[in-house]
């Protein structure tokens, strides 16, 4: 693996905030096609990372809240290059959303008004909905293949307390990840015994 | 002052979506349409419609959407920080004690866990989509005149599509759409 200090401090923060610029400006279809984009930017074109701790890096931005392609940017920038990294990453990041999504703003009431644009909107509601439940399903159905009553439990009771009862997003999320903190803790416990 | 409030808004929107894209519509459901009012729900399903459109994050999407509606571009710049601020403080902290302890099991488990329950809000943000969708007045009810069958039929192709034709979903909404341009252009014309 080549040491990225070999490159300057500078020459490598503008190459971190051109590839993750480029990168999501480019990549439709969310963050995991980004993720696998860095991988290939990173990994084997530049080799500045090697492939395994790629993998953990995935991990961790996986693990933290947020978009996962800005999550994946951060930790690159963090690794390759620290805060200033962290800083360009996430700009390079950011960049192209916010201003295609400005300017769609800016058009969005004079968009709005359009017959057919109006028409394409309505109808793509259904649409949208269908990729919703979709994404539901496959998710889903990988939860229930598990066949973890625990996290069936889960599924079954967030959607029941958030559908029904209106239980703010916040609190199921925060009760949800303190019963798997618990868990995990146990269950590590547990292998500390045995072993 | 609406900056802060903008920004505060997306800044639970960004801390604590865990699970990226559609983990955080609930949550943006959640602050913008209940809680401020900055959109309402048709808004939103644009919003997610031109999301899937373009390259970039839902949340960012939403984040610079919202803010420039609410409040021009000061206003999309504080939501967009806000949304982003919280990743660059978990995903730093996360690598650190990684580097230190080169063990990630805790959170793992707690994203195990949470997965299940990410996969309930998602379907009820699904569900708060469609219901609208599908029925005038936002409720079940088949009475005349407030259900409407032909988003349940674009809803019912769409779902093929995607499931046994394994179709790109953008080519799938815009499908859908045209679809309705076709017969509102038919009503309109003929």
């Amino acid at each position: 693996m080549d040491d990225p200090l070999k490159e300057t401090k500078k020459g490598v923060l503008k190459k971190l905030f051109f590839s993750t610029l480029y990168l999501s400006a480019f990549t439709f279809g969310g963050g995991y096609v980004i993720v696998t984009l860095l991988k290939n930017k990173f990994v084997d074109e530049l080799h500045w990372i090697d492939e395994d701790e790629m993998l953990d890096l995935v991990a961790i931005a996986q693990s933290s809240p947020g978009a996962i392609a800005v999550n994946g940017a951060i930790v690159v920038g963090y690794k390759l290059a620290g805060l200033p990294g962290i800083l360009f990453a996430s700009l390079g990041a950011v960049l192209p959303p916010l201003v295609i999504l400005t300017l769609v703003s800016y058009f969005y009431a004079a968009f709005r008004s359009n017959f057919i644009i109006q028409g394409m909107l309505s109808g793509m509601r259904a649409g949208v909905g269908a990729v919703i439940i979709s994404v539901v399903y496959d998710m889903g159905s990988s939860v229930a293949k598990s066949k973890d009553a625990l996290l069936l439990a889960i599924m079954a009771v967030s959607f029941a307390a958030n559908y029904f009862f209106n239980v703010s997003v916040v609190y199921i999320v925060l009760l949800v990840a303190a019963i798997g903190a618990v868990r995990t803790i146990v269950r590590e416990r547990r292998k500390d015994k045995t072993t | 002052m609406i900056y802060i409030k903008l920004f505060l808004a997306f800044l639970q929107i960004g801390a604590f979506s865990f699970g990226g894209g559609y983990a955080a519509l609930p949550l943006i459901q959640a602050q913008v349409i209940d809680r401020y009012h900055w959109l309402t729900l048709a808004d939103f399903t644009d919003l997610i419609t031109i999301s899937q459109m373009t390259p970039g994050p839902i949340a960012i999407n939403a984040a610079t959407f919202v803010g420039n509606q609410i409040a021009g571009v000061p206003g999309s710049l504080a939501a967009t920080l806000g949304c982003v601020l919280p990743s660059c403080i978990f995903v730093t902290v996360l690598a650190w004690l990684y580097t230190k302890y080169r063990n990630l099991s805790l959170m793992q488990g707690i994203l195990e866990s949470l997965r299940p329950a990410v996969v309930a809000m998602i379907a009820t943000a699904g569900a708060a989509i469609l219901l609208p969708t599908f029925f005038l007045d936002g409720t079940p009810s088949f009475q005349a005149g407030n259900f409407q069958a032909r988003p349940v039929f674009y809803f019912v192709g769409a779902m093929f599509l995607l499931r046994k034709k394994k179709m790109d979903p953008v080519k799938v909404m815009v499908l859908c759409g045209a679809a309705e341009v076709a017969w509102q252009s038919a009503v309109k014309f003929l």
